[in-house]
């Protein structure tokens, strides 16, 4: 962290974060919440915002490999941390296994929890790649979706691990 | 031919961008844009006796401070009364930041705009505001008991007192040898997309113009607010709704103050404004919906058949009726479901209260009205000793009775009258799907063995893709890529997909070629909204109506080109062909470079449509009924609702100890008429019914005696997670609509209507005790089981007609519910003689 650098009465840290495998510096205020830098200073809009207290999950991402809600943290202590965001995932044409299982299975529909459920399970799938229904249910049920009903979120779970080891080591 | 597309389980074209972190929701925008907060009423009913901003004006980065009587022209009068009705006497709106009175907790007051939102809510809780306390009216009853007021002139409390009437429903009720009474609630509960609302203004002072993006459900709506509000043409405002995540209703609701004053603050500073809505702004100052108490009086024959009906409804419309009284409205004629009593009343009064408005959440007032016409027709089976399943289709409206004349007049103001549906099959489809006689042995078996297990039914109707209208555009480009674009909005129907699969399969044209657009007045600006399950129904039968011109176009010009009768034409893979001889053929392409005569040549496909590359010089270039461009407008505006159906069944065991209930089984059965994607309708089911289950056993809005909402967090109000919702077991009935191309019904509500109904039926079968409010907590389950033991609360008399002889307590109670039945029974039974004989 360097020296705090004055921006409009409030103390302003410059800090690199380390995202999505690239660096990327960033001026902050130390109460800048994580989820806020990566949307609005890195623009990785990607990572939603849906309570701000730390309940629904949609910001959920990946610190080093293992899945925090940005809203609740700042972004001044997220560094030195390797942060994977639903960006980082995959890309349309080269997607995530749990990127592809969501489109499989109709395990989204406004989209707007899905990313948090996508670093959720991504990193789920990694501690357990052969889930049970159940188990993949628990995984998830830290998450909120208000569209889904969560039935084919459960059921792109079981997919995604199943394409997971169908080509081991191309997930995160 | 192409293979057809409507009806099959196609993956959505929106996912990959939603599932990759690139598509853009509404804060997505506007990275730079000044950020706006707000400084809202704490308390439910307080005169404002002063605001003092001085503390605010020291804050580094603050732009501008608001105030009511800062707001210039029609920006700071009262919000519009958007859907007026003859019953609503006493219509009340707010204002977009509050004059004098403070109504609810969370009303506007202050509009803080700075260099963003951090800055703004730093500003926001230096302004002190002073107030004078009034007594707020809290809960339907305090509301209807009218000792407080929430408004001075409304001195009852009464927006709106309505009454419908079909047949002579005193009579029938005198005549009926059966009569019973049911006392019944529903608590509040509310929409909550994982979006909340938020509103981004982009003023551009050189045209005067205004581009607002709003996280809406209705894009032309807002526009239209807007450009009223703000003075502007209509032609210098567009509305873009951006993708939504999820509106479930709250979202219908338009201009929301938001609306108004961030546009009307960017034109004022001449800069980018945005606002977006913290969750527990829209816990307090988004719509709720819901809250209704109800009294119901049937009178019915020995064999169960409904006589009379004569239903009483005390809505909370909270402390403004901006939406009219459409949630009221829709409860009183949607309670009919699949019924046809002999004779129906209905009467309602809207209650104001100093809570925050309510207004449609997905479902709009049905979930209500199903509960007290389900819990009516569970209370006859009892009163009976037959099986529950077996009254409802004693009182269905049969297929043969369809078109059916309820003789009302339904919420779009047109009569209420179901194009279709086969209930009696669905009710088969039901218990076969979920095996109601071996359930009903099993939840039994089960209670002799000591579990609290129950089965329980709910069977609705739903009046979806109401009017006026909606229209489509479909332009085939010189690409071949075809581009559609409705002017209603998408939170995650699906429309990008089920849209295109229409437009495909009407041109002829791979999926892949085919994009569609929403919600944005740039590209088609007459539209009405998303709500009431209608999307599908009025933009998917205006895409095809459109698809269909733009294809006759395409045979008519490409006729010409191989001098063919367009008639013997046909358009397969975005290729226009002769049927049988599919080598004389002309892609889609060449056609619309065709449609459109040039004088001027931008590449190499254009030549072909330049003055020398036209061979006829007999006519015009444009002949007298043509116009350029191979594209078409269509408008699909129906004379009625296509009227969807399903019915729900439920199997749960209610813990013995905890009274937590733990669902075992839940079945659907959905008609919505031929399903366009049924991965997609599925989805919706799902969803539905997911929302269904929290607001029948979790979901509530707990509001204190002062009107504080105590639980506006999600730690607090209880979405369900994965780990309460079961997997779904679905089986459709397609019986289509005779009022649209595509026979299609609406389908996005469905899932949500019948679960308090459905789980109060269920609940109470494991219990042996009638339920007659929702939602219902263990504690509540709970305390009525204590009160049961203790004598406060009958058994059911159905238990004690079963064979189980151990439970003697229940038997004697349910005996002595029976005598009184009988007294019942016995005192109408002269007049059942005189009108049978």
């Amino acid at each position: 962290m360097s020296e705090p650098a004055g921006r409009a009465g409030e103390q302003v840290y410059d800090v690199v974060l380390h995202v999505n495998g690239v660096l990327r510096p960033a001026s902050v205020p130390a109460r800048r919440l994580l989820s806020d830098c990566l949307r609005h200073d890195l623009r990785l809009t990607g990572t939603h915002v849906g309570c701000e207290h730390g309940v629904c999950g949609a910001c959920t991402v990946l610190v080093d490999g293992r899945p925090m809600r940005s809203c609740l943290m700042f972004a001044v202590s997220a560094q030195g941390s390797e942060i994977t965001t639903v960006e980082g995932l995959g890309t349309p044409d080269d997607m995530h296994p749990v990127q592809q299982a969501f489109r499989e299975c109709h395990g989204l529909q406004c989209g707007f929890c899905t990313p948090g459920f996508l670093t959720t399970i991504a990193a789920f799938i990694e501690e357990n790649p052969e889930p049970s229904e159940e188990e993949a249910r628990e995984a998830i049920s830290g998450n909120l979706c208000r569209c889904t009903g969560y039935q084919n979120i459960v059921k792109a779970t079981l997919r995604a691990a199943e394409l997971s080891r169908d080509s081991p080591g191309e997930s995160t | 031919m192409t293979t057809k597309l409507f009806g099959e389980p196609v993956q959505r074209v929106e996912d990959a961008k939603l599932i990759t972190g690139r598509a853009h929701f509404l804060d997505d925008l506007g990275h730079d844009a000044l950020g706006a907060a707000f400084v809202r009423s704490p308390h439910a009913h307080a005169r404002i006796t002063d605001i003092d901003i001085t503390g605010a004006l020291e804050v580094e980065g603050l732009v501008a401070v608001y105030t009511h009587e800062d707001l210039t022209g029609a920006a700071g009068d009262r919000l519009p009364l958007l859907i007026p009705h003859p019953a609503l006497t006493e219509p009340r709106t707010g204002y977009p930041l509050a004059r004098d009175v403070v109504k609810h907790v969370g009303e506007p007051i202050v509009m803080v705009v700075a260099r963003d939102r951090y800055v703004a809510e730093d500003a926001a809780e230096r302004i002190v505001v002073s107030y004078e306390f009034l007594p707020p009216v809290v809960g339907v009853d305090n509301a209807r008991r009218a000792e407080r007021t929430v408004h001075d002139d409304v001195p009852d409390n009464v927006s709106a007192h309505m009454v419908q009437q079909v047949g002579e429903v005193d009579r029938a009720m005198a005549a009926a040898p059966h009569v019973l009474e049911l006392d019944l609630e529903i608590q509040r509960s509310a929409s909550m997309p994982m979006e909340g609302k938020g509103v981004y203004a982009r003023w551009d002072a050189a045209e005067g113009s205004m581009r607002l993006y709003s996280s809406t459900q209705t894009s032309t709506g807002v526009r239209a607010a807007v450009a009223a509000r703000l003075g502007l043409p209509l032609n210098k405002v567009d509305c873009i709704a951006p993708m939504v995540g999820g509106g479930f209703g709250a979202k219908i609701m338009h201009p929301w103050p938001e609306e108004v004053l961030v546009p009307w603050a960017a034109r004022e500073l001449d800069r980018e404004v945005k606002w977006v809505e913290d969750r527990r702004e829209h816990f307090i100052s988004s719509a709720h919906e819901r809250g209704q108490i109800q009294n119901v009086k049937v009178g019915f024959d020995d064999d169960g058949r409904v006589l009379a009906l004569d239903v009483r409804v005390w809505h909370d419309n909270g402390a403004y009726t901006p939406y009219g009284i459409i949630v009221p409205i829709i409860t009183s004629t949607q309670l009919l479901g699949p019924y046809k009593p002999g004779s129906y009343r209905v009467e309602f009064w809207s209650l104001y209260t100093n809570t925050v408005i309510v207004t449609p959440y997905r479902g709009a007032g049905r979930p209500q009205g199903v509960f007290a016409m389900e819990r009516t027709m569970d209370a006859i089976a009892e009163q009976l000793g037959l099986d529950r399943a077996e009254v409802r289709r004693r009182n269905f409206i049969t297929p043969a009775e369809m078109p059916y004349d309820h003789q009302m007049t339904f919420q779009d103001g047109r009569p209420l009258i179901y194009d279709s549906g086969d209930f009696p099959a669905s009710l088969d489809k039901l218990k076969a799907l979920i095996g109601w006689d071996e359930m009903s042995a099993y939840a039994e078996q089960a209670r002799s063995d000591g579990r609290k297990v129950g089965l329980g039914l709910a069977c609705y109707v739903e009046g979806t893709g109401v009017g006026p209208y909606e229209g489509a555009h479909v332009v085939v480009e010189s690409s071949g890529k075809v581009k559609v674009a409705t002017g209603l909005t998408t939170q995650g129907q699906g429309h990008f997909t089920s849209f295109a699969q229409i437009a495909a399969d009407e041109l002829g044209v791979p999926l892949e070629d085919v994009e569609v657009v929403t919600g944005d007045t740039r590209r088609f600006g007459y539209a009405v909204g998303t709500f009431a399950s209608r999307a599908a129904v009025m933009s998917g039968n205006a895409i095809a109506m459109a698809s269909r011109k733009v294809r006759a176009k395409a045979l008519h010009i490409a006729g010409e080109a191989l001098e063919v009768d367009p008639g013997d034409l046909e358009i397969v893979d975005g290729v226009v062909r002769v049927k049988g001889s599919p080598k004389s053929a002309i892609p889609l392409a060449t056609v619309a470079v065709l449609s459109n005569p040039l004088r001027y040549a931008f590449d190499e496909a254009s030549k072909a449509a330049t003055q020398f590359a036209v061979g006829d010089t007999s006519g015009p270039p444009i002949g007298a009924d043509q116009e350029p461009g191979l594209e078409g407008t269509d408008y699909y505006s129906p004379v009625g609702s296509a009227y969807a159906n399903g019915m729900h069944a439920v199997l749960v065991e209610n813990d013995a100890e905890t009274a937590e209930t733990k669902i075992l089984r839940y079945c659907v059965v959905h008609d919505c008429g031929p399903l366009i994607n049924p991965m997609i309708v599925e989805g919706q089911v799902h969803g539905g019914v997911a929302q269904g289950v929290g607001g029948a056993l979790y979901e509530r809005m707990e509001y204190d005696e002062n009107g504080q909402l105590l639980n506006a967090s999600f730690m607090d109000f209880l979405m369900p997670y994965a780990s309460e919702v079961p997997t779904i077991e679905i089986d459709h009935l397609e019986t289509p609509s005779p009022l649209n191309p595509l026979g299609i019904k609406g389908a996005g509500e469905a899932g949500v209507i019948p679960s308090a109904a459905v789980f109060a039926a269920a609940i109470e079968d494991a219990e042996g005790f009638s339920i007659r409010s929702m939602p219902i907590s263990p504690s509540e389950l709970f305390e009525l089981r204590r009160r049961h033991a203790a004598g406060e609360v009958p058994s059911l008399t159905r238990r004690t007609a079963t064979k189980s002889a151990a439970k003697r307590t229940t038997a004697k109670k349910a005996t002595a519910k029976k005598a009184t039945a009988k007294k019942t029974t016995a005192k109408k039974a002269p007049t059942k003689r005189r009108t049978t004989s």
